[in-house]
């Protein structure tokens, strides 16, 4: 029997199921098959902040959401259109953001007595009719994977573990996908292991085939190539973006690459990816805590490293004294805050953007810093790079916001040409007659690096206020007054030295909307979605938050409103408000998790919608 | 590949590389009080120095917060005073990315004990290649005052004008417990002793930690008389000195044997015990410096000074060097291209 293909733009997909599952796995499988197949994908990983939390409980549910399509995936997607429940619980907890019509691939045995029992479910939903909303196929994958490889020689204990590879290929079979890149992957994870790739290799194609013979299955979707640019392309996660962005920041810079880190989720793999980078040159402290991951760095940055130090909120709070001291000791240095729920140990796993008024203000005394913030996975690299810029360029620590949900999501990145990236630029004081440790550059007010080991310029700075200048101790109120100043309009500078922001839509008008961070991609779909349906608009996304691009006050000139939507209760729109005295209206959201499109579409749509009434 | 760090470093030094003490001496005022014992640890420094065969420039003399933190101020090489308890994070990072230098760290009782503790016991543990002198003036001076992590119970200062309740640590033996190679203790009233533990210290490759007591004439005065005043010192300390038996008194007199694991003070004069029954001591039998170190706090023994234990092992550094050269050696230098690509990636 033939069986129906129907085309799709866009779709959601949702594993879900015990953290012991290997959901997070099969996740990341079906979004890179999805890069390989040529689409725009978007990915989010949910998972609890347990390792291992009680099976089949509600709380132990570990989610990998896939949004993929033919253009404009700039989310994770808002609504699920085909759920994988590996368990009642899965369900349970996932069922509410399900589309009407979305289809569930449900493993029965995860629907025993037990499970429903820990999900909370009277019946059992799958044979109660309370589902008839949606295309359910209920299989007993473990039972489907014995009588399908019944033929192969592989201990039992192994296949146990593959049923989220079944399932894998049964999502496959649903969206047309190939298979390669996923065997490829088996036999490049599994090395070795010739049992472990053999049963993986055929559990996986067991699922497509079961899938394409079974009459359950009659539907198969097509989602289109996107017309991206030609190109090398891989799956990048900010987490990596960051690690490969100071790796070659080092190299661009031509400097050796230091990074003093104390693991904390959810910035941990950028310090796991940096351990293994040893064969670039790159050495790293794991620090015995947070304190001494950026103190090891500053040391570093003394004797003329590009270093990082890379945490999430609880360990920005411990950083914060020794920030203060790279501001006073003015030397280059790379923080990186993949931002987490709080406060304190808040929720760990889930993300917010609840750290920018502590990047702003959060050490004693006025200790002025730039502020980047990354607007996406690929984004990650690239702001990595211009942190590293500025803070070598302008001999400052830069902050650079990440948080946890771009930290961990992944999208296909198109590879760039490594010899094309820029140069940056790194300068030490060399003219020993002119030397002083406090002398500045007139135009950035920067002052010049001297490395220890270069002989003549033997010179003694620290913590204590300086001489302008001369750089000795000083108590001088007057000369504390200036270099309080001095600091402040040396980061009030770069603001000639980054991009003006620009402006989506009309340049004048009503209504403009200001996103910083991980909100661009629910910003830009809401903004989208908007136009299209002939809204007027306009729409402005911030990288840089300390300084704001200099244009940015003429631009708030311009629109009669401006709203900011930020994961927090208002920290954008106090600082633009403070800065530029224009109310701001805030759409906050404390969650732990990030915007959905829709909510932002919804709540312009009644900003839109009131101007009408006003008017 | 090659760095601008490499690049600026490959400059010969210009002219003679014999330097002496004036040359290490900035010209700026010491600001320590009269009489400090932190003045008595400068010079030796400043004396060592030139017979180290060190160009000058690659000395760095890192410190934290407390009368020690002023130190690098007073030696004219590179020097930063950073925050309070962080020197050694700070000097670990500066040594592990620049192993060319030669890494002091000045701090003190309330810097390395309290507030930098944790950085303490995780240097010493790592190894990593750090001259540590450690004041001991067993109070907070700077802050006027206050008792320290090395106050003694009982002791009466500005935070404890009925007595101190805790119990202070042995610095040596936390060092030890930690890991950290070499141990030593000095005075401030034997500066020809110091100088020499200084180099001792230098030469040790792997994190070296001196205690040094340092007398606070304005808080703590007097605190060390028994055991650093020539008169009394003799009876009260002893000098450890490698391969010899452990003698001390003004008379040489008196010794320490082994009862078991403990330690006890002997008389070689009433006939019980001669020089042939004393402890040897082996620097390089960490069973030996735990037992020694333990004698610190005995009233009915003398103080141990001088090297308690050298040994090797390799410095952090060292490592993280050869794990570099030999991933480079078997993987090759890594290409960035390779690098950006990643595993997996494929062609639109």
């Amino acid at each position: 029997m033939g069986k129906i293909i129907e085309h799709l733009e866009e779709a959601t997909i949702r594993f879900a199921g015990d953290s012991g599952d290997g959901m997070q796995l099969v996740g990341t499988q079906f979004s890179d098959t999805s890069g390989f197949a040529g689409n725009e994908v978007n990915t989010f990983p949910d998972y609890p902040s347990e390792i291992r939390a009680p099976e089949g409980t509600l709380y132990g549910v570990s989610a990998f959401q896939v949004h993929f399509g033919k253009e404009h995936i700039h989310t994770t997607g808002d609504f699920i259109d085909v759920l994988v429940a590996m368990n009642a619980s899965s369900l349970k907890v996932n069922k509410a953001n399900l589309k009407i019509g979305g289809v569930i691939l449900a493993n029965t045995e995860g629907f025993d007595v037990r499970n429903l029992q820990l999900a909370g479910y009277a019946n059992n939903p799958l044979e109660d009719g309370s589902l008839a909303d949606y295309t359910v196929y209920a299989i007993n994958m473990a039972h489907e994977i014995k009588s399908q490889l019944s033929d192969i020689d592989v201990p039992t204990k192994i296949l146990a573990k593959t049923k989220n590879i079944f399932a894998l290929g049964i999502t496959y079979w649903l969206f047309n996908r190939p298979l390669e890149p996923t065997v490829e992957w088996i036999n490049r994870k599994f090395k070795g292991k010739d049992d472990v790739v053999l049963a993986n290799v055929h559990v996986l194609r067991a699922g497509w085939n079961f899938a394409e013979k079974h009459d359950l299955f009659q539907k198969q979707y097509v989602i289109d190539k996107s017309p991206l640019p030609r190109g090398r392309y891989r799956s990048l996660t900010g987490n990596q973006g960051v690690a490969l962005g100071l790796v070659v920041a080092a190299r661009k810079a031509r400097l050796p690459l230091f990074l003093g880190s104390y693991p904390i989720t959810p910035a941990t793999e950028i310090l796991q990816a940096i351990s293994g980078y040893k064969k670039y040159g790159v050495r790293h402290l794991q620090a015995e805590d947070e304190i001494a991951g950026i103190c090891s760095a500053i040391g570093a940055a003394i004797g003329g490293s590009l270093a990082a130090t890379t945490t999430s909120g609880p360990g920005l709070s411990l950083k914060t004294e020794a920030m203060g001291l790279a501001v006073m000791t003015e030397l280059p240095l790379v923080i990186i805050d993949v931002q987490r729920a709080g406060p304190s140990t808040g929720l760990p796993t889930k993300p917010e953007q609840s750290d920018l008024l502590m990047a702003m203000f959060g050490r004693h005394g006025e200790a002025p810093m730039p502020v980047l913030a990354a607007a996406s996975p690929s984004d990650c690299f690239a702001m990595t790079l211009e942190a590293a810029r500025i803070a070598l360029k302008y001999m400052t620590p830069v902050l650079l916001l990440s948080d946890g949900y771009i930290g961990q999501a992944s999208e296909p990145w198109r590879v760039p040409e490594a010899q094309a990236l820029p140069d940056i630029t790194a300068d030490f004081a060399t003219d020993r007659a002119a030397f002083a440790p406090y002398r500045r550059d007139p135009e950035t007010l920067r002052r010049l690096w001297a490395l220890p080991g270069f002989q003549g310029m033997e010179h003694r700075i620290g913590g204590l206020e300086k001489e302008d200048g001369s750089g000795n101790v000083s108590h001088d109120p007057a000369n504390h007054e200036r270099m309080v100043r001095i600091r402040a309009e040396k980061v009030e500078r770069i603001a000639n030295d980054i991009p003006e922001a620009q402006v989506e839509g009309e340049h004048a008008g009503d209504l403009l909307m200001i996103s910083w961070g991980s909100t661009y991609g629910a910003a830009k779909t809401a903004f989208e979605k908007l136009r299209v349906s002939g809204q007027k608009l306009s729409h402005v996304h911030l990288r840089h938050l300390n300084p704001f691009p200099k244009n940015l006050g003429d631009i708030l000139k311009r629109f009669k409103r401006v709203v900011v939507p930020e994961l927090n209760s208002g920290q954008l729109k106090w600082l633009l408000q403070a800065r530029y005295l224009k109310p701001v209206i805030g759409i906050g959201k404390v969650q732990g998790k990030p915007f959905k499109s829709v909510e932002l579409e919804n709540e312009l749509k009644a900003l839109l919608v009131e101007d009408e009434v006003r008017v | 590949m090659k760095t601008q760090i490499d690049e600026l470093l490959e400059r010969p030094h210009e002219g003679s590389l014999v330097h002496s003490a004036k040359d290490f001496k900035p010209n700026v005022d010491v600001r320590w009080c009269a009489g400090c014992g932190a003045i008595s640890v400068l010079s030796p420094s400043q004396r060592l120095m030139p017979e180290l065969g060190v160009p000058k420039e690659k000395i760095v003399y890192v410190s934290g917060i407390g009368c020690s933190g002023r130190f690098p101020y007073y030696m004219d090489t590179y020097g930063f005073h950073s925050i309070h308890g962080r020197a050694l994070a700070i000097a670990s990072g500066l040594k592990i990315s620049r192993p060319d230098l030669s890494v002091w760290v000045v701090t003190g009782d309330g810097d390395n004990m309290s507030i930098g503790g944790n950085h303490f016991i995780h240097t010493c543990r790592r190894n990593v290649d750090l001259n540590i002198m450690m004041f001991n003036n067993e109070v907070y001076s700077l802050t006027k005052g206050q008792y320290s992590p090395t106050s003694h119970r009982g002791q009466i200062t500005k935070s404890s004008p009925i007595g101190v309740l805790d119990d202070p640590f042995n610095p040596v033996a936390l060092a030890l417990g930690s890991g950290a190679t070499f141990v030593a203790r000095g005075h401030d009233k034997d500066r020809a002793q110091l100088q020499q533990l200084l180099k001792r210290a230098f030469e040790h490759k792997g994190t070296s930690f001196i205690e040094i007591y340092t007398n606070c004439r304005i808080f703590n005065d007097g605190a060390f008389d028994l055991y650093t005043n020539a008169d009394t010192r003799d009876n009260h300390t002893i000098f450890l000195e490698h391969g010899k038996p452990l003698i001390f008194g003004k008379e040489k007199n008196r010794g320490i044997i082994l009862d078991g694991y403990t330690p006890r003070a002997v008389s070689l004069e009433d006939g019980d015990y001669s020089v042939n029954d004393l402890l040897i001591h082996n620097e390089k039998d960490s069973t030996l410096a735990f037992i020694l170190a333990n004698m610190t706090y005995h009233e009915d023994l003398p103080r141990p000074m001088g090297v308690l234990q050298a040994i090797y092992r390799e410095p952090y550094e060292a490592r993280v060097t050869a794990q570099i050269e030999h991933e480079i050696a078997t993987k090759g230098e890594g290409d960035l291209v390779k690098l950006l690509m990643g595993e997996s990636s494929w062609v639109v």
